[in-house]
């Protein structure tokens, strides 16, 4: 069974709520419209189709559109060597979409990052903390309005709690038509940076 | 004269089991024990948790994070070709291997991960079999050690030393190396590289044969491993391992044969599986994948496009200005080339937009880049999918029931690294 045919049968049993498949480079991406029915997807991919391995889950913040948040899963079939992409959009006002940890284990630290990371709940999640930031920590560093140089944070004991001297940098031009001083260097502000913090270049607009 | 013994193997239906039916009986206060972040056994800055009833593990919360550095948002702030270093950083005990992976990645964005000249495709092979021989080897001795063998761990040591000669030699950096390029390799490997690749494979082959006479019918290294940490070919994939971990539960999955990349379906090699999937199955599974890898390595010796010196100038880079730099000779005298760097270098290779994922068969297992282009030089969103990461979260569920004394062992079997896992 290919990919596109996999994906054809789970168009088939799920209707309207499965766009059409859509492929780049060889791999079939589906979006779902509806992210309460997830775990049912997950559910018939792989009793059904086979998907028995979830290979990741990753989130994009679609920063400045509706819905902000696309949650992504790869799954894999070991049996029939295919692989799948399901993707399903949650809006920001309710940043929260099912848990598959009943439908694949692996489900849990990938969850708990994205939980962590963009600040996307997964509900029926036992044990939803953060994992690779610290518990405490205030903010959600994948999002894209974070600042690449970070926030300070009020943590006592912790050491690195002020915003990173970017010295100007990352140095990088941004492929637009602006003028130069819109190209680069291409430093988000923080918009709460202490002035005097780091580095003066920081704070200049 | 050398008398031939069998090795009585129990049942494996988990010795753990059977002591803690022993030990139920026994009533007593549990305590909470925090190992690491910084622990021997713990190879890098892993803290586990454990609750222990006497000896026994009731409970383990791994914690990892202590070595994240947001590497996943610094490659949104950076051109492609910028993130190269970091990737060295990922898997420190196989850079090679990383850039490997990553620049494929890249590749497959923009659709030219299969026409990428021979020379350069062996090239790279040959690299990641050096990477997974060199991560092997660390991750074998540091095991060793733990378990209390410590020749091993120099014996190991002193064949990585010429692995990283070799890196040194083709790169210019032993750690570091940032070897790759989007579209090639930084540059074609030295004339003498080849030659120095096969001494190394035949000073290896006799190490490797040592370090099995010292550990595999050991008798303390068998009982400590076997029977310890036992994943069953469903909680092995239902909890998403990957690489030697995943074929030491006997799931023969290897990304190389699944799904080839590079000249990897030109190449003779086997898959070797485990039976049990216990701690011994993970090392087993190991040797043989060394063994493999020199098997692969002396292969690509014989078929490299070109030769050792390169004679017939085949070429390693694709021959696309907009995504490979040109020669400096080019760029001096030549407007157009002069273009090509500029828009390289300050805007980056231009990749159309979309979404790809690329799962490379890395030493701790698949390591996978998933890229969100909107177009442009720069990725919208790029995940680091981390064998090492994957690979820790059964430790919830697999270090209950074993004993403390089996934690350095189970750990060791899974030979991960936190650079990796905690990005």
């Amino acid at each position: 069974m290919t990919a596109l045919e996999s994906a054809n049968q789970i168009k088939v049993q799920f209707g309207d709520i499965i766009s059409e498949p859509a492929e780049f480079r060889g791999e079939i991406s589906l979006k779902l419209a509806d992210a309460d029915k997830l775990v049912e997807v997950c559910n018939f991919a792989k009793k059904t189709l086979g998907f028995d391995f979830l290979v990741d889950i990753t989130s994009v913040d679609n920063y400045g559109e509706d819905p902000r948040w696309t949650v992504v899963y790869h799954l894999r079939s070991l049996v029939h060597n295919v692989e799948l992409r399901l993707k399903t959009d949650v809006s920001e006002e309710k940043s929260a979409l099912p848990s598959v940890l009943s439908v694949w284990r692996t489900a849990n630290w990938h969850e708990r990052e994205i939980y962590d990371m963009m600040g996307i709940r997964c509900v029926g999640h036992p044990d939803l903390r953060r994992i690779l930031m610290w518990e405490g920590y205030p903010y959600h560093p994948l999002r894209k309005d974070f600042p690449l140089a970070g926030k300070p944070t009020d943590l006592p004991g912790v050491a690195f709690t002020r915003v990173t001297p970017m010295e100007g940098g990352p140095f990088v031009t941004l492929p637009t038509k602006e003028d130069s001083i819109a190209r680069e260097p291409r430093v988000r502000v923080p918009e709460d940076a202490e002035p005097g913090v780091s580095d003066k270049r920081l704070v200049k607009k | 004269m050398a008398q031939v013994q069998d090795i009585e193997i129990r049942d494996s239906a988990t010795r753990a089991a059977q002591v803690a039916e022993e030990l139920q009986d026994v009533q007593g206060e549990k305590m909470v024990l925090n190992m690491g972040p910084s622990h021997p056994a713990t190879h890098g800055v892993l803290r586990i948790v454990l609750e222990l009833d006497g000896e026994l593990i009731t409970k383990a919360d791994p914690d990892v994070g202590y070595l994240h550095r947001g590497d996943e948002k610094i490659a949104e702030n950076m051109t492609y070709t910028q993130f190269i270093p970091y990737t060295d950083r990922l898997d420190y005990l196989a850079p090679l291997a990383n850039n490997v992976a990553y620049a494929l990645a890249v590749e497959k964005l923009l659709g030219i991960h299969d026409k990428l000249p021979p020379r350069c495709q062996y090239i790279r092979v040959m690299c990641c079999e050096l990477a997974r021989i060199s991560a092997h080897l660390l991750g074998l001795g540091a095991f060793a050690m733990d378990a209390g063998a410590i020749t091993v761990f120099l014996l190991t040591f002193t064949e990585r030393e010429k692995i990283y000669n070799l890196a040194e030699a083709a790169s210019g950096a032993r750690l570091t190396t940032s070897y790759t390029r989007i579209g090639g390799l930084a540059r074609d490997i030295p004339p003498t590289w080849c030659a120095q690749v096969r001494q190394f494979l035949q000073e290896f082959a006799v190490t490797l044969a040592e370090t099995e006479t010292l550990l595999t019918r050991n008798r303390i290294w068998v009982d400590r491993l076997r029977d310890v940490g036992v994943v069953s070919k469903a909680m092995a994939i239902d909890y998403g391992l990957s690489g030697p971990n995943l074929r030491g539960s006997g799931v023969e999955y290897d990304l190389r044969k699944a799904q080839p990349y590079l000249c990897y379906s030109d190449l003779q090699f086997d898959i070797p599986v485990g039976s049990v999937g216990d701690s011994y199955d993970r090392y087993l599974v190991r040797m043989e994948e060394m063994r493999q890898s020199m098997r692969i390595l002396s292969q690509c010796l014989e078929k490299i496009p070109g030769g050792e010196v390169n004679a017939s100038k085949e070429p390693v880079n694709i021959p696309d200005g907009k995504i490979t730099l040109p020669s400096k000779l080019k760029v001096l005298s030549s407007m157009e080339e002069l273009i090509h760097q500029f828009m390289l270098v300050t805007e980056g290779v231009n990749c159309p937009p979309g979404e790809i994922y690329f799962g490379h068969e890395n030493p701790k297992g698949e390591l996978g880049f998933y890229i969100n282009s909107h177009g442009g030089g720069t990725p919208y969103r790029l995940k680091i999918r981390a064998p090492s990461f994957v690979n820790l979260s059964i430790l919830g569920e697999l270090l209950p029931g074993c004993m403390i004394s089996d934690v350095p062992v189970v750990l060791g079997s899974f030979d991960f690294v936190m650079g990796e896992s905690d990005r």
